[in-house]
């Protein structure tokens, strides 16, 4: 296949960046969309100038280091599925393929297609845990959890924290993020324990680091590579609520 | 010559590290926060390291090469984690969990290591489960078990197809709530370019901050690495692109021993290489094999034929395949262990009657979808049925998938004592990164048990007896000359590098290594081919040097660079491989040596002259390393021949 | 980087669809007595009349418009400030290729939807209550000081095409935000559930085509049998 990237290019955080147009011959179409990028780089490598820098990590879609908003979507054209997954027969011989940094407030440019995610960690750092120790805890049968809450704690602890959702979101809101780790809690009676502070914590940390609000739009459920749902946004609304209203905390 | 001792606990082997923990030393609260510990990597080993000892109230420095600690590798394992907690009733015990992966490590492991690793590996399920770890539960609301390839009895705990990442995010949850708290101070994109040794003494790292590019110094009491293996060495492996034994080669050169480094683990169930350009390569679950029937045209027209597009795999009748796992291994068929699968492929592969590119064997579930039908089929492996047709672009419901065997886990590493402990005091190496508890061989569910109890249960011990008599020390200033003079052998190195100017990039020499790693260090080797793979690489490090290229900057991001360093490490690393397996004239658990093998053409172990661990020495750069070896005893074990006939 | 808010983002979500909803119920009453502009029974003027003198009079219907208002300005106020820190939150930088991100039209253009509802409802309050406020001149019933609705209502359908045509138009994106309102207004307050979604959802649709179908009728019949 031959292609056309149109591709984004920052120096650096402060740079302004532009698009950069290059011309991509011989791929092949059961190649993932990062080898193809790695073919590209190759060819700027050979010509002695910067390769485009991206993120990428464990390539099996699960480590939620790739990103890249490809012609329009994060993760690409293809459905549940992480970009390092995407192969380039969903792509056609002759393509132009823009390829653009994820866009948010919290999400800086560090060069080219790499953003600073570490906002999401933060969110994290703020409540997203049982405050369990290591060593000291009971045996892992003593507390019966029934089958149908642990397979939605599952569901909703899938997240790989890739950011899509965030990118997908007009508003860069990081509700289904949050949700999925405060569901993942609300649903387990290991989480119960914290769950009013936990909630506001996280919801807090949140709004602080400049994620706006959702407004349902559920474009985050539809790019996620993990298909998490936004029931979650909901479990936790009401989580959010309950902790507001019923708790004396 | 370098002294070293495994300090194995007295007493019983079932009394040893309750021993060891009522008689180690401790550090008093107070004194605790005026101790650094720098905890190398986030994976599960290293995550769980650094949020333990965050509790217990050190001061701790934790480093992630990638953007978060939840990116660590340890997020990809699928299948499950092995623990003896006997929940089924099937007769499992601590023992038989020891034993069992004593004998599937080929008796090339410690005793002791591996007893306290099945001893603490309840306890890891307990902590897993405190911390909000979605494992899989029946109706009853009780845990749920599954078997896993080496073992009799039911053990693995597992959530989906995505234990390791469960189990990671159990530890980074633990690790946020210490990084919260200020007990942990977390440094993401930094990369360990060296180790600082002070009287001898591991006290500092050098970094490269991957952002911009600044060499930095760090100090600590006491230095833990948890990086991870250096299968990357091959180029192609299940490893992530950034997973590297970077921070375990440079501090082999600083002078902790390498041991083992020839014992990597080849994983039959891969998906196959479809080209040049390919990165890395995709791993199937082993539970595959349950249901799966592997097999390759008997008729070499045939396997040509399908090479040629001509022919499709469904055209060919049950009389014109070889299910050869089932003709050469009736009692165990399809289900044996890693080594003898991927062994076994790879000799239909040579032998012509390989598929796809012609290094590429069928996985075929026609017949179980005819005894199961394909709802009971999708039930069980539907994700990965999901996952391959998305690579490979094939239906694997109504034709076979091809897979081949792949580089996955690394045995060798690091020599530790039973503390953990490198040969350099105060350097403890965990997890993958270290070589202490699966000998030759790991079976499948032990690699997330190994890091987790390295990090939750072994770790916050024996450092802690380590900076028992530490509490006297002041932290170390960064600006001592030992830190200056490892900055500048780092800023040299870079320099170096970054000067050569020559025409070829990191990933030309990484591919060139690579494929010779694995025509000759790989699945079957050869004192000849070994010989010429030294020679190889040693023509690989004289061109690197000649005419390497690396475009950009280095005081900017620069991923050209990052690999460039990488590689001038594997090129260390490969041949110490070469060396390790050519010296080591037996063939054991993944080190299959072609002159060592039974008329059958099983592995012929050598335990009279080749039971001890094989641990070597830097001399220099190209220079011969020397071996030094610690001897094996098995006091509570008979050794005995593997047989899956 | 961040934004500063006074209240949380879910609370401010809360207030708006709280608002919401309210609003939505008073607008099922003002459809109730705007079908008797319609000829469905002998006295239609009658009951309408009576209807408006009601709402106008009645002590506690007071108390109700005051909350009215106050509804539908903090509805607003929270709809515009969460808008603002949502393209704040987005960054100065947007995307060179759209989205294709298949969510719906009505989800993505609430803000839009809202203001030219906001601006319709503007017209609407200019053109009808501030003649009851006797901040503009309009027909008043005979022998009163109330204000004849019903004949402003008619001659404006029968007579002032362009009114109508931008009456019919104001519904039609009056649906579109309610097409997205009314369940996102439950997801918000964390209703989602499997059982009952699919009820609300569809609840919410029926609701978000038949009103303003219900207003829509009116000025329609009026321009043809008029």
């Amino acid at each position: 296949m031959d292609l056309k990237l149109k591709i984004w290019r920052q120096e650096n955080a402060q740079a302004k960046g532009e698009f950069k147009t290059y011309n991509v011959a011989g791929v092949s179409s059961d190649s993932s969309f990062l080898e193809m990028l790695d073919v590209l780089n190759e060819s700027i490598v050979d010509k002695v100038e910067t390769p485009v820098c991206f993120d990428h990590d464990c390539r099996e879609g699960i480590c939620g280091m790739c990103s890249l908003y490809i012609n329009g979507r994060p993760h690409g054209p293809d459905d549940a599925i992480t970009t390092c997954q995407l192969h380039m027969r969903k792509f056609k011989d002759g393509d132009t393929i823009t390829i653009e940094p994820w866009r948010a407030s919290p999400f800086p440019v560090i060069k080219d297609l790499v953003v600073d995610r570490t906002a999401l960690d933060s969110i994290i750092q703020s409540g997203g845990y049982t405050s369990a120790k290591t060593g000291g805890v009971p045996d892992a049968n003593a507390t019966l959890i029934d089958k149908y809450s642990s397979d939605l704690a599952m569901d909703a602890a899938s997240c790989i924290g890739c950011g899509a959702c965030v990118a997908a979101c007009k508003n860069a809101s990081a509700m289904l993020f949050v949700a999925a780790k405060v569901s993942q809690f609300a649903l387990l009676p290991q989480g119960q324990v914290e769950k009013t502070k936990r909630v506001q914590d996280m919801v807090a940390r949140m709004d602080e680091l400049g994620f706006g609000n959702c407004t349902n739009t559920y474009a985050c459920e539809m790019e996620c590579p993990k298909e998490i749902s936004v029931t979650n946004i909901a479990r936790m609304n009401r989580e959010f609520l309950s902790s507001k209203v019923c708790s004396e905390q | 010559m370098i002294k070293f001792d495994s300090k194995i606990p007295e007493g019983k082997l079932k009394d040893k590290w309750n021993n060891y923990k009522a008689h180690q030393g401790l550090v008093n609260p107070s004194n605790k926060r005026k101790l650094d510990i720098i905890v190398v990597g986030t994976g599960l080993a290293g995550g769980a390291a650094a949020a333990s000892f965050g509790e217990l109230g050190f001061n701790v420095k934790n480093f992630c090469i990638s953007d978060s600690p939840r990116r660590a590798h340890s997020i990809a394992a699928q299948g499950g984690i092995n623990a003896a907690k006997n929940y089924p009733g099937d007769g499992d015990s601590i023992y038989r969990l020891f034993y069992d992966t004593i004998k599937g490590g080929d008796y090339r492991s410690r005793e002791g290591n591996v007893y306290r690793l099945a001893e603490v590996s309840n306890d890891i399920i307990d902590q897993c489960v405190a911390q909000g770890v979605p494992f899989a539960r029946d109706y009853s609301g009780y845990l749920d078990n599954r078997s896993f390839g080496g073992a009799q009895v039911s053990r693995t705990f597992y959530a989906r197809g995505q234990t390791g990442q469960q189990l990671l995010l159990g530890a980074y949850g633990a690790l946020s709530k210490e990084i919260e708290k200020g007990t942990v101070t977390s440094y993401n994109r930094m990369e360990m370019l060296d180790l600082v040794l002070i009287d001898g003494k591991a006290r500092g790292i050098i970094t490269r901050d991957l952002k911009t590019g600044k060499v930095e110094r760090h100090s600590a009491h006491a230095v833990v690495i948890a990086t991870g293996g250096y299968g990357n060495v091959f180029f192609l492996s299940t490893n992530a692109m950034t997973s590297n034994g970077g921070a375990i080669i440079r501090s082999w050169r600083r002078g902790a021993l390498m041991a083992n480094p020839a014992f990597v683990q080849i994983h039959p169930t891969c998906i196959p290489v479809h080209g040049d350009f390919q990165s890395k390569l995709t791993l199937m679950s082993e539970s595959l094999r349950n249901d799966g029937r592997i097999w390759v045209p008997k008729n070499i027209e045939d396997a040509v034929a399908i090479k040629e597009g001509k022919k499709k795999p469904t055209d060919l009748s049950e009389e014109e395949r070889d299910y050869y796992l089932e003709r050469r291994y009736p009692a165990f068929g399809n289900l044996v262990p890693r080594d003898v699968a991927s062994r076994a492929a790879k000799e239909r592969c040579d032998a012509g009657f390989g598929i796809g590119t012609g290094l590429a064997v069928y996985l075929d579930f026609k017949s179980a979808i005819a005894r199961l039908g394909e709802d009971v089929i999708r039930a069980r492996y539907g994700n990965l049925f999901q996952m391959y047709e998305k690579i490979v672009d094939e239906n694997p419901y109504h034709t076979p998938m091809m897979i081949y065997p792949a580089i996955h886990y690394s045995m060798g590493g690091t020599w530790v004592d039973y503390e953990l402990q490198s040969t350099i005091p105060g350097l403890f190496v965990g997890g993958e990164a270290n070589f202490s508890d699966h000998g030759a061989n790991r079976l499948g569910a032990s690699a997330l048990m190994q890091g987790l109890s390295d990090g939750y249960f072994v770790l916050p011990y024996t450092v802690q007896n380590y900076l028992a008599e530490e509490i006297r020390v002041p932290r170390f200033s960064t600006d001592l000359p030992e830190f200056e003079q490892a900055e500048k052998d780092v800023q040299a190195r870079i320099d170096q590098l970054m000067n050569i100017k020559g025409s070829k990039s990191p990933d030309y020499f990484h591919k060139k290594l690579g494929k010779i790693m694995w025509e000759n260090v790989g699945m079957a080797r050869t004192a000849d081919g070994l010989a010429h793979a030294k020679t190889e690489i040693a023509k690989i490090r004289e061109e690197f040097y000649k005419n390497l290229l690396v475009v950009g900057t280095a005081e900017s991001f620069n991923p050209e660079l990052e690999k460039a360093l990488r590689v001038a490490d594997f090129i260390d690393m490969g041949e110490l491989m070469a060396f390790d397996a050519a010296h080591r004239d037996e063939s054991c658990g993944g080190h299959f040596r072609e002159e060592f093998q039974t008329p059958e053409g099983e592995a012929l172990r050598n335990d009279k002259d080749y039971m001890y661990v094989g641990t070597w020495e830097y001399k220099g750069e190209g220079v011969e390393p020397e071996l030094h070896k610690e001897d094996l005893q098995y006091e509570e074990i008979e050794v005995k021949t593997r047989n899956y006939k | 980087m961040s934004n500063t808010k006074a209240l949380s983002s879910i609370t401010q979500k809360v207030i708006m669809s709280l608002m919401g909803i309210f609003l939505i119920m008073f607008l099922l009453v003002h459809l109730g007595i705007n079908l008797f502009l319609l000829p469905l029974t002998e006295n239609h003027r009658e009951i309408f009349l009576a209807s408006a003198e009601f709402m106008s009079t009645f002590p506690p219907m007071k108390i109700m418009e005051i909350g009215l208002f106050g509804g539908f300005i903090i509805h607003i106020l929270y709809g515009v400030i969460v808008q603002l820190q949502n393209w704040k939150s987005r960054g100065s930088k947007s995307y060179a290729v759209a989205s294709k991100t298949k969510a719906t039209l009505a989800s993505k253009t609430m803000i839009y939807s809202g203001i030219l509802v906001f601006m319709f409802l503007a017209m609407h309050i200019y053109q009808f209550y501030f003649v009851k406020l006797g901040l503009n001149t309009g027909p008043m019933l005979e022998g009163t000081h109330h204000p004849d609705f019903y004949k402003m209502a008619i001659d404006l359908f029968t007579n002032d095409a362009i009114f109508s045509t931008i009456y019919i138009l104001s519904f039609v994106v009056l649906y579109l935000h309610l097409s997205h309102a009314f369940q996102s207004a439950f997801q918000t307050l964390g209703w989602n559930h499997p059982k009952y979604t699919p009820i609300v959802k569809a609840l919410g649709e029926i609701y978000a085509i038949v009103v303003p179908l219900g207003f829509i009728s009116i000025p329609i019949y009026y321009m043809i049998w008029g």
